[in-house]
């Protein structure tokens, strides 16, 4: 069974080296890629009714704009380094959408930049490493 | 920037219609008079139809309290005791156990309930309370409870059906609640056209309803309040509801998400904080709870001085466990339609704990903070917010300030959350449509300023008569449909046993 790796991206030059660095690896490891990006989103905020009946349109919007702006020109760009690779889009806390999506993907490792684009949806900064630190059960590598 | 524009003119053209309108509603014998006039002779009759009351032991109930009452404890019996057997299933599905991690964006079961909550807590809770305890005396709290607790099997049915009925529409957005379940429901039993009269009667009051009690109410209170505390607006009520419905306009015309995103964060605070202050004086007095506890049961069995005897606290509590819980009215249906949920019955189980919430929690802590304080037996015959104020000021004296601004934020959060009820029905009857929906609006904030600027007794007794009228369609349309849920329930309940229903916490 190969190796895989998970790599949190957020469209940030920082996740765009630690997209580099999971390639490395994977080369070395001869593992598979997991590009996970995550849409910072709380199930415990409150919304007036208009907005929850307008939700379920605003969330495909969301996913669909990830992977057309993000994940799928990365995903294209990479294609010539011949390595097993797929996207992942979620809506959660970064962190805990981070650990539960390398669950599921039975990762054995996760890769993130330091610090991400710092926009309403899309952040991965400072407090997001630590938490995923406190949470993982798997190693994490920072990339500065 | 195109949408900005937009905002920016339907507020502008907002202004317009209020301005010359509010100037008129000051003037003496203006608009204030003419819609008392209209209000109080073609509708007088409406409104003592629908609070038709029979006398009882010398205190008047109205039938339409009965109707409400004695549907919530039929759906408890008929649905298992649902609200006992089945509240750890709520929880587990706010926390999230049932909940599918690749739906996450979704509105979550803790977002739908919050919403829904959001348009029932409010004056009741704070003012309504007080009304029963000076009215029925600290036993009235007993019989709060009781209602609702019934209250949760009517609230657990009509949301189930929100969501079963509701239409789907093709660009993703989703409309329902009771005209849906109504109109859909009965036409499967083969009653179509008894289920659009039925759907049509609930829109129609449930209009009238978002005009009245879910605005005009609500901004008559808010308005009260805020100048009875702080000295402000005392003369100029229009200018209070002129400010108040731009702020409402923006969210509700404009989309203005900012004003919503602060109350969305400041009203649950404003909860808590109530809430909090509340427990810190129960805290405090902690030996005295048994004795309050006495206090109300015995006040419930076996009043002493009370008007009426048990049947008239009984009565009480009954009266405001409605007014302030809406089980059965069919507000919360409506709410709870928005979720996309492939299970209507989840919808139901988290739907059962807003009585809960609402009245046996938030309730149940203004009566104590009442009756332990000894407000309730005051000499000066405070009654409603004034009794409940004077309570919390008896410890907190800064408190009268924290309640006005949370009776500001309860009214408008109230009104946000009627708006949508009120547009849902509107656009049932005249069909979904940009234009349609934007008279609605307007409309709606024409009232923000009519119920701010002047005292219209008879108008406020015709908009609590919509709220009450919406439960003849709906709870004759619970009757007829719970047939339904109650196999839904048991086929729901046996596949959680299963496991086909999986678990992912």
């Amino acid at each position: 069974m190969t190796d895989t790796i998970l790599v949190g991206i957020d469209g940030s030059p920082d996740s765009r080296r630690a997209v580099e660095y999971g390639i490395t690896m994977a080369k070395k490891d001869k593992a598979s890629l997991v590009l996970a990006f995550v849409i910072e989103w709380s199930e415990y905020s409150f919304n007036t009714p208009e907005e929850n009946e307008q939700r379920h349109k605003r969330r495909e919007e969301e996913i669909k704009t990830v992977k057309e702006r993000v994940l799928d020109p990365m995903l294209e760009s990479l294609a010539p380094e011949d390595i097993e690779m797929k996207g992942v889009v979620r809506h959660g806390q970064v962190a805990a959408a981070l650990i539960q999506i390398a669950r599921e993907q039975d990762a054995n490792q996760i890769v993130v930049g330091r610090i991400g684009q710092k926009t309403i949806s899309t952040v991965i900064f400072g407090s997001v490493v630590t938490k995923l630190i406190q949470l993982t059960h798997i190693p994490v590598t920072i990339v500065p | 920037m195109k949408k900005k524009s937009v905002v920016i003119c339907s507020l502008v053209l907002l202004l317009f219609v209020l301005i010359p309108m509010a100037a008129f509603a000051q003037e003496p014998g203006g608009i204030d008079q003419a819609v008392n006039k209209i209000f109080g002779t073609a509708l007088g009759p409406f409104v003592s139809f629908i609070f038709y009351s029979v006398t009882i032991n010398g205190v008047s109930f109205p039938l339409i309290v009965a109707w409400l009452i004695i549907c919530a404890i039929v759906l408890t019996f008929y649905m298992g005791f649902v609200q006992f057997t089945g509240i750890k299933h709520s929880i587990d599905l706010l926390r999230g156990v049932y909940s599918n991690p690749e739906d996450a964006g979704e509105v979550s079961h803790f977002q739908a309930l919050a919403t829904a909550l959001s348009g029932t807590v409010g004056l009741g809770n704070i003012a309504g309370v007080a009304v029963a305890v000076s009215l029925g005396g600290p036993g009235a709290t007993f019989w709060m409870i009781v209602a609702g607790l019934c209250g949760m099997a009517a609230k657990f049915t009509e949301c189930t059906l929100g969501v079963k009925y509701r239409e789907e529409f093709p660009d993703g957005h989703i409309s329902g609640g009771p005209m849906y379940y109504l109109s859909k429901g009965l036409a499967e039993q083969g009653k179509p056209k008894l289920g659009r009269v039925l759907a049509i009667m609930f829109s129609v009051m449930c209009i009238f309803g978002s005009f009245g009690g879910g605005n005009m109410f609500q901004g008559n209170q808010a308005h009260q309040m805020i100048a009875n505390t702080f000295g402000i607006f005392t003369e100029t009520g229009w200018l209070f509801g002129i400010i108040l419905a731009v702020i409402v306009g923006a969210v509700i015309i404009g989309g203005i998400k900012s004003i919503a995103k602060v109350t969305e964060k400041i009203v649950p605070l404003m909860a808590i904080l109530y809430v909090g202050t509340a427990l810190i004086i129960l805290l405090a007095n902690f030996s005295k709870i048994p004795w309050a506890f006495g206090v109300v049961m015995q006040g419930a069995f076996s009043p002493e001085a009370i008007g009426g005897g048990v049947v008239g606290v009984l009565i009480q509590g009954l009266k405001r466990a409605a007014f302030s819980n809406e089980a059965g009215v069919g507000s919360a249906a409506i709410a709870h339609s928005a979720v996309r949920t492939s299970e209507p019955l989840t919808e139901g189980y988290v739907a059962l704990l807003e009585p809960f919430i609402d009245t046996v929690v938030i309730c149940t802590m203004t009566a104590l903070v009442i009756v332990i304080t000894g407000a309730y037996a005051n000499a000066e015959g405070l009654s409603g917010v004034a009794l409940t104020a004077s309570a919390f000021q008896s410890v907190f004296p800064w408190f009268g300030v924290v309640l006005a601004v949370a009776v500001l934020l309860f009214a408008f959060s109230t009104m946000i959350s009627w708006s949508y009820y009120g547009l849902k029905s509107w656009t049932y009857l005249f069909g979904e449509s940009k234009a349609s929906e934007l008279i609605f609006k307007l409309i709606f904030c024409i009232f923000v300023v009519i119920g701010c600027s002047a005292s219209l007794g008879p108008v406020i007794d015709f908009s609590d008569a919509a709220i009450f009228a919406m439960s003849i369609a709906n709870v004759l349309g619970l009757y007829l449909l719970m047939g339904s849920v109650k196999a839904d329930m048991k086929d729901y309940q046996s596949r959680i046993a299963s496991g086909e229903i999986k678990k992912y916490k």
